[in-house]
C-alpha cells in the first residue's frame, strides 16, 4: 500500500493560477483552487511552492489572492525544480515518498521525477481530482493533524531563534522552558496513537502499526501500559509526539512499541521517555526487554536504545532484535526539561 | 590538536551538562556528568565517522566505548588500525 501524502508542492503558472506571472500580471486563480487548499489543509496536509518566478512577484501575487499563509517554505527562485524540492523536503523533515509535486510542464515532472525517484508527480490538468486521491484522504484527522501547519511555523520561529541565539546551545534549550508530560493513554488519546503509528518511520522501533481497536484493547488491559507523551514549549504545543506500548508479565516488562514523532528529533526527549520507563520498571523491580526491527531509516533508534545501555539477546537475520536492560544505570532527567509522570499529575492535579 | 583534546572538546561544546562550567577529564563519565540524549549520540556517532573516516558498526555501540574521552580515542584508534 502507498503511504499518504504529507505534502503537496504546487507549481504556480498555469498551475495555481492561469498564465504566466512574469509576461502579466493579470493571472487568475484556477477554478476552486481556494476552496482544494483549504479543504487539504484542514485534513493536515502541508503545503508548499516549487516555482520559477521572482520571489517578491509571486509572493504579492499570493498575498494578494489572500492564499498565501498556507503555504510552508516556499520556493520561488530560478532553480532546477529537483533542487527547490529537495530544499522543501529537507526543511519538512519527511520522507520523499510522501510528497506529491504538481506542474503543468512535463519537463518539469520529469526533473524532479528522474531526481527524486520516490516522489509522485501529477500533471496539473488533474487538479479538481486531488480531494478524491485516496492518498490525500488522511485515516484520522486529529486535533494534531489540523494544528500542523500552525505545529510547522512555531518550530520555524524556534529555528530562527535558535539560529540567532548567541551562546551554548544547552543555553538556549534552558530559555525554551520545555515540559514533557508522560500520561497513560486515554480514549481521546487513541486516534492520534494511532496516526502516529502510521506516520512514523524514521524513530518507530518495531515499524508496527496498530489500529484503533488493538491500542483500544492494550489501553483497557491489565497486562498491558499504554503511554503517550506531549511536549510543549514557550512556542506552543508539539502535541502528542511519542507512544510506548509495554507489556506486563510476571518477571518483565517488555517494550513491545516505542516511537517519536520526526518533529522533536531535535529535543532529543526520546531518551527522557525511555528513562522514564526504565526508572518504572526498576521499581517494580521487574527486568525491562524491547523489541526492535532494524530498517535502513531507524539507526538513531537504534542507537537510543544502545545508549541507553541496552543489550542485544538476540537477533535474527531478518533485523528483529530482541534488548535487554538490567537497569543498572539510567540516565536523570536533563535539567532543562520539565517532566511530568502520571503518578506526578494524580498528585498535582 | 592530538585526538584526545579533539574528542574532549568536541563533547565539551555538545553536551548538556548537569552543572554549570564543568571541566572534563579524559576519564570522567560523560553519561554521568551530562544528559547523553539521542540526538548528542547520533551528533556524536557523526562525528566520529565523518572526521576520523571510520563506521562504527552496531557491535562497537556498546556505551563502554563511548563513556569517557579516553574510550572513544581507543575506539577511534582501533578502527583506524583496522583490528576489531
Amino acid at each position: 500500500m502507498k503511504k499518504e501524502f504529507k505534502c503537496v508542492i504546487w507549481d504556480l503558472d498555469d498551475t495555481l493560477w492561469d498564465g504566466t506571472l512574469m509576461e502579466s500580471d493579470r493571472v487568475v486563480l484556477k477554478e476552486s483552487v481556494r476552496e482544494i487548499l483549504e479543504e487539504l489543509d484542514s485534513r493536515g496536509i502541508l503545503l508548499s511552492i516549487a516555482s520559477r518566478n521572482n520571489y517578491e512577484d509571486a509572493m504579492h501575487k499570493l498575498q494578494e489572492f489572500g492564499i498565501d499563509h498556507f503555504f510552508l517554505y516556499p520556493e520561488i527562485n530560478w532553480n532546477a525544480k529537483s533542487s527547490t524540492v529537495g530544499k522543501i523536503q529537507k526543511k519538512l523533515n519527511i520522507g520523499m515518498d510522501t510528497i506529491l509535486f504538481i506542474d503543468d510542464q512535463e519537463f518539469e515532472r520529469d526533473e524532479v521525477q528522474s531526481a527524486h525517484p520516490e516522489i509522485t508527480c501529477m500533471d496539473a490538468g488533474e487538479y479538481l481530482k486531488l480531494l478524491d486521491d485516496s492518498r490525500l484522504q488522511p485515516q484520522f484527522i486529529t486535533e494534531d493533524s489540523k494544528r500542523r501547519r500552525l505545529m510547522y511555523l512555531e518550530e520555524s520561529q524556534r529555528k530562527k531563534d535558535e539560529e540567532a541565539f548567541d551562546g551554548p546551545s544547552d543555553a538556549f534549550l534552558a530559555t525554551l522552558n520545555m515540559k514533557f508530560i508522560i500520561s497513560e493513554a486515554r480514549e481521546e488519546d487513541l486516534k492520534r496513537a494511532e496516526e502516529l503509528t502510521v506516520r512514523t518511520n524514521q524513530l518507530n522501533a518495531t515499524g508496527r502499526t496498530y489500529d484503533y481497536e488493538e491500542l483500544d484493547a492494550f489501553r483497557q488491559s491489565d497486562n498491558y501500559r499504554l503511554l503517550v507523551c506531549e511536549l510543549v514549549d514557550k512556542y506552543g504545543s508539539y502535541g502528542k509526539i511519542g507512544l510506548a506500548l509495554i507489556e506486563k508479565t510476571r518477571t518483565h516488562w517488555h517494550l513491545r512499541l516505542l516511537l517519536m514523532s520526526c518533529r522533536v528529533m531535535s529535543r532529543g526527549v526520546g531518551t527522557v521517555f525511555l528513562s522514564y520507563i526504565m526508572q518504572e520498571a526498576k521499581g517494580k523491580s521487574k527486568k525491562l526487554l524491547a523489541d526492535f526491527k532494524r530498517t535502513d531509516r531507524n539507526r538513531m533508534m537504534y542507537v537510543t536504545y544502545r545508549f541507553a545501555n541496552f543489550q542485544e539477546v538476540s537477533a535474527d537475520e531478518t533485523g528483529q532484535i530482541l534488548f535487554e536492560n538490567d537497569l543498572s544505570r539510567i540516565q536523570p532527567f536533563p535539567p532543562h526539561i520539565e517532566v511530568c509522570t502520571p503518578q506526578k499529575q494524580v498528585h498535582g492535579g | 590538536m592530538e585526538l584526545q583534546a579533539k574528542v574532549r572538546s568536541y563533547i565539551e561544546n555538545n553536551l548538556v551538562v548537569f552543572e554549570e562550567n564543568v571541566q572534563f577529564s579524559d576519564d570522567d563519565n560523560i553519561f554521568e556528568r551530562g544528559f547523553v540524549n539521542s540526538l548528542f549520540a547520533m551528533k556524536l556517532l557523526n562525528y566520529i565517522e565523518q572526521d576520523f573516516g571510520i563506521t562504527v558498526d552496531n557491535e562497537d555501540l556498546d556505551i563502554a566505548n563511548f563513556s569517557t574521552v579516553n574510550n572513544i580515542v581507543s575506539l577511534i584508534e582501533k578502527k583506524r588500525s583496522g583490528v576489531s
